[in-house]
């Protein structure tokens, strides 16, 4: 049975070896992480990482303090759940042989999915979506060939009002939250 | 003003109050070592290997509750300090570490004596920094300091390039704040949580508090003996936790785990309420998770909320420091006697055997360590390796004052007992220092003994001589049926050892010599080694196996277990 996915969002000082320091601290405390992805947010000198790490409630709670303990480390939130968008872009190469190109234009259409570039007997898809619908398509691709696909990783987002930072509505590090720790 | 680099960072280092540095030049530090002479308020103790200058910085912190410094060049320098860093960063203490690199346009070009000492020392530091602008080291020397004293003390890094040490910039004082928005090292205490502990605690039948390093960190002696005392809650108290309660208090109950006292462990596992109070649930203290205090509720007090539920699932956890917590907590306590569940616990102290020295001829280590610790009274300063040694003197040292008991719990590095020793004698140079080593740890750093000789840092070192790495020997034989691979060793003459590195040497063979030797040693001004001849196939009880629980105890075989 697949592990629970957890989506956590760290502010972080926006300095040198601060991933390292994330990835490090991953590694060494055997927390299972699917997608790591990290840019500028909205705030100089501040980037924002979206997380998805893998496991129970003891690996959730562990490393969201864990991160948090981090020096350089501002916020973090967990924000799995229905309130919360999650993107990530994908690219895919993948064979694409005259007799299935209209079969291979028909599955991107239903995925909402571009072709970016077109060779004789290849293609490049571009797609966005959540991490299940790019491994939906995928698998829809798969049949045809699938030479190459490259991943960012999800970012997620609160929808409405409650993401914003500081307003205190998403604080998953609330003893009440977690239950009987 | 302009200085330059190393002047700036001994001008902080000086604005911080450093008196005492311990380390070893090379190339990429000597700009900073060729400009001590013009601070000589800041004394620069030159150890042997850099181990010894990471632990021995290790031991004046813990021994004064300042910050310990210590100082390496590039390369091979800064990774001799690694074990050190490491074993401050498990036992929570504050040293800074300052590393010479190789010049700003060398890094990354595997220049010679280079290596990625922020990179290596990641995992094992609180934080770390790389100076690369001259600008930022009065900052970075700033926020190291605050780092590594505040909130869950720590070590912390900083590598510092040669021509960073060498380059003249403005310099505009010591910082008055460490500019450090995202670090919050003492959360508030939360209120509701508070009370809802009370509550907790007024209807507890059989509450047990076991104490930590935390509470001799925070200095909340007072207020844990108030809490005790109000609700009359035994104390158990973890191996860095030793001395946060009074030795002889009648509350004080000893040290859990596994090779804690019987009575603690016993305790622990009928208390229907278990107190943490700046303490980890470290699995030599819980054993089995799933076993530890299987009937009690549990409360953690800790400053780090990332220790909360890591091991054991805890019912209410109150993150703040500890000394915090009891201020406001102790109000709302009721003054309860619980005369039965006291009385169970001295009835399984007075029928266990934990204690206990058998009746012999034989030079035996536990009543060494007994005697040093009715000789010392209380007031030496006992700083131990790892091993056997050092869980016979956990047993047998007790103390009615706090900071007297200095060990490598979390890391068990073998070895810290010399450096560490050296460290808190130059911390506490009034008080009497006895560092209790193994033969095999004494081996790996007592080089350092030469730089104690050099400085007349009059340490006194008792080497217990058994031949073997005696724990692990113990684990050979009672889990692997007496094979004892790789464990012997040739030990020197000690006492020709220390004629050769200028100090005096004892050797002690039978019991009646042990208080002459104590004598001999505490009245010679200097440092001096006492090796102790003591059988080899003695073990440390009683034992709960790794993964094991109060169930699987073993117990001294050489008395009933019910002593009547």
């Amino acid at each position: 049975m697949a592990l629970p996915r957890h989506i956590l969002v760290a502010l972080v000082e926006d300095k040198p070896g601060v991933l390292n320091r994330v990835s490090g601290l991953f590694r060494r405390r055997g927390f299972n992480i699917a997608s790591l992805a990290v840019g500028h947010s909205e705030t100089p000198k501040l980037s924002r990482m979206t997380l998805v790490v893998e496991g129970g409630e003891g690996v959730r709670v562990q490393a969201a303090r864990q991160l948090r303990k981090l020096v350089g480390v501002m916020e973090v939130k967990d924000i799995t759940g229905s309130h919360t968008v999650a993107r990530e872009l994908a690219l895919i190469k993948l064979r694409a042989l005259a007799k299935d190109r209209n079969d291979i234009i028909n599955v991107i259409g239903i995925f909402r999915a571009d072709i970016i570039d077109v060779d004789v007997d290849t293609m490049i898809i571009q797609a966005t979506g959540d991490a299940e619908k790019i491994e939906a398509l995928h698998s829809m691709l798969l049949p045809f060939g699938v030479l190459e696909m490259m991943r960012t990783g999800e970012v997620a987002m609160v929808r409405g009002a409650a993401g914003r930072r500081g307003d205190g509505v998403v604080q998953p590090i609330v003893y009440e939250d977690i239950g009987g720790v | 003003m302009k200085l330059n680099g190393s002047q700036i960072v001994l001008e902080c280092l000086k604005a911080e109050g450093v008196d005492v540095m311990f380390g070893l030049p090379g190339g990429a530090i000597l700009p900073f070592y060729q400009t001590l002479p013009e601070y000589p308020e800041i004394r620069h103790i030159l150890v042997r290997h850099e181990q010894g200058a990471a632990m021995a910085a290790d031991g004046y912190a813990r021994s004064t509750g300042r910050v310990g410094v210590c100082v390496a060049t590039s390369g091979p320098g800064a990774t001799n300090l690694v074990t050190g860093i490491m074993t401050a960063q498990m036992d929570s203490a504050p040293v800074v570490a300052i590393t010479g690199q190789v010049p700003r346009a060398m890094i990354g070009k595997d220049a010679f004596q280079e290596s990625d000492v922020t990179g290596i020392t990641l995992p094992i530091t609180k934080h770390n920094y790389l100076v690369m602008d001259t600008n930022d080291l009065p900052m970075v020397i700033k926020k190291a300091f605050h780092l590594a004293r505040t909130g869950r003390p720590g070590p912390v890094l900083v590598d510092i390039p040669k021509d960073v040490q060498t380059e003249e910039i403005e310099f505009h004082g010591y910082p008055e704040v460490a500019e450090m928005p995202t670090y919050n090292p003492t959360p508030d205490v939360n209120a509701a949580d508070v009370k809802r502990a009370a509550q907790m605690i007024n209807a507890a039948k059989r509450p047990i508090i076991i104490s930590g390093r935390g509470v001799n960190i925070s200095g909340a002696h007072a207020q844990l003996l108030e809490l005790a005392e109000k609700a009359q809650i035994p104390v158990i108290t973890t191996l860095l936790g030793l001395g946060s309660i009074p030795g002889s208090h009648i509350l004080n109950v000893g040290m859990p785990g596994m090779h804690g006292v019987a009575w603690a462990s016993m305790a622990i596992d009928e208390a229907d309420l278990l107190i943490g109070i700046g303490m980890r649930f470290d699995d030599r203290v819980t054993g089995n998770v799933n076993l530890f205090a299987p009937r009690a509720k549990k409360i953690h007090i800790d400053i780090d909320e990332s220790e909360v539920a890591k091991n054991v699932i805890v019912d209410l956890a109150l993150v703040s420091d500890v000394k915090n917590v009891l201020d406001e907590l102790n109000p709302l306590v009721e003054r309860k006697v619980h005369a039965d569940w006291v009385g169970q616990i001295d009835e399984w102290r007075r029928t266990h055997p934990s204690l206990s020295i058998r009746e012999t001829d034989q030079l035996l280590p536990q009543y060494i360590l007994s005697q040093l610790n009715k000789e010392s009274n209380g007031e030496s300063i006992i700083v131990t390796g790892v091993g056997q040694h050092q869980m016979w003197a956990a047993q047998h040292f007790i103390s009615d004052k706090p900071g007297r008991f200095i060990t490598s719990g979390g890391a068990g590095t073998m070895g810290y007992e010399v450096p560490a020793a050296m460290g808190a004698q130059v911390g506490n140079p009034g008080k009497v220092v006895w560092s209790i080593c193994g033969d095999g740890g004494f081996q790996m750093t007592m080089s350092e003994v030469l730089t104690m000789v050099q400085n007349n840092i009059p340490v006194k070192l008792a080497v217990m001589n058994n031949g073997f790495h005696g724990m692990v020997r113990q684990w050979q034989e009672l889990f692997y049926n007496k094979s004892y691979v790789a464990t012997e060793f040739h030990t020197p003459d000690f006492v020709k050892l220390a004629d050769a590195f200028g100090c005096m040497g004892i050797r002690v063979t039978e019991k009646e010599q042990v208080v002459p030797a104590i004598h001999e040693a505490n009245s010679h001004d200097g440092p001096v080694i006492v090796e102790f001849v003591v059988p080899v196939e003695e073990n440390v009880y009683p034992f709960i196996p790794p993964g094991g629980s109060v169930g699987s105890m073993v117990e001294d075989p050489n008395f009933s277990t019910a002593m009547g």
